[in-house]
């Protein structure tokens, strides 16, 4: 039944049902939590429409400029530094949360993008440049040189990680 | 400039995006937002126990299950480490925040596809215990 009900709707919209049944068992448990962490919700979306726009602007424009040849070439298999560059690049000015970002890169990997390099986009998404002087101000310079180069280098590892354990657990399938 | 054809494909692709994206990252907003919402900040430290490798563990299980702007993590991080938390466990904490995402993964299942999803939660959990070793040791903190 539920596998039917996946189908017919799309997962997607299971999902936000689901959601939508936790605020209602909220609602009758707890009403004023549930108003004021849906009105906390309406902040959130007015402050991630920038965002937004932007990410579907860039899909809009990566379908419409760039070849899926070209984003194999760059992106795909034997790529090598310039593919982990322009996914550590890429992880670290992209701005607003990580979430944002995975209708572009669910396209780019099906358009060629290696699986490591989705992973070290995501992994880098946590190097936050805007934020680093507000954790300099909790933490110190050194600390958050040191805990920032930890992050890029082990983005590199993750990447590897993540394509590595697919690839092997695809094939023991 | 470009062709009508090549327009309207790009057109119907990025609505498709929309139309597969927009129900789950609306699920993913209004659960982030509930769990802002619904756990105190005070919380955290309680959770700790003053023992530093377990510590680190439970900073990073927290840090993973927590959600909201890293901002707030940075604050929290703070406050643990003016309560007397370790800052092996406070980092960890960070990194776990930052880094993985529990509350997302249904969501990044979704889009990336579900081993996907758990794969790479699980390996950055497991980096930010190690991340978090390893800071504290280049610092000479530990």
């Amino acid at each position: 039944m539920i596998r039917k009900l996946f189908d017919k709707i799309g997962a997607q919209w299971v999902f936000l049902i689901t959601v939508a049944v936790v605020y209602t068992v909220v609602l009758i448990i707890h009403p004023l939590a549930c108003v004021e962490s849906f009105f906390g919700f309406l902040r959130l979306i007015v402050r991630m429409l920038p965002v937004l726009a932007l990410v579907f602007g860039i899909i809009f424009f990566t379908n419409l400029l760039i070849d899926p040849k070209s984003i194999s070439k760059h992106l795909g298999e034997g790529s090598s530094i310039r593919g982990w560059l322009i996914a550590i690049a890429g992880g670290i000015i992209s701005t607003g949360p990580i979430y944002m970002w995975y209708p572009l890169l669910s396209d780019l990997k099906a358009k060629g993008m290696k699986t490591a390099y989705v992973a070290a986009f995501l992994y880098n998404r946590a190097v936050k440049i805007p934020l680093l002087p507000m954790m300099v101000f909790y933490f110190g310079v050194r600390y958050t040189v040191v805990l920032t180069v930890y992050m890029v280098l082990f983005s590199i590892l993750n990447g590897l990680a993540v394509e590595r354990l697919i690839t092997d657990t695809q094939g023991d399938q | 400039m470009f062709a009508k054809q090549k327009l309207k494909s790009a057109g119907v692709s990025t609505l498709n995006s929309m139309k597969m994206s927009i129900p789950v990252l609306l699920g993913v907003l209004l659960l982030i937002s509930l769990i802002t919402h619904v756990v105190p900040k005070k919380a955290f430290s309680s959770l700790f126990s003053g023992n530093l490798v377990l510590d680190v563990l439970i900073g990073s299980i927290i840090g993973s299950i927590s959600a909201g702007n890293p901002l707030t993590s940075y604050v929290i991080g703070g406050e643990l480490l003016k309560q007397g938390i370790s800052l092996a466990a406070v980092t960890a904490f960070i990194l776990g925040w930052v880094t993985v995402g529990a509350v997302q993964i249904p969501a990044e299942g979704l889009m990336l596809g579900k081993k996907f999803a758990f794969v790479r939660n699980g390996v950055s959990f497991l980096m930010s215990l190690a991340i978090a070793v390893l800071t504290v040791v280049t610092l000479g903190e530990l």
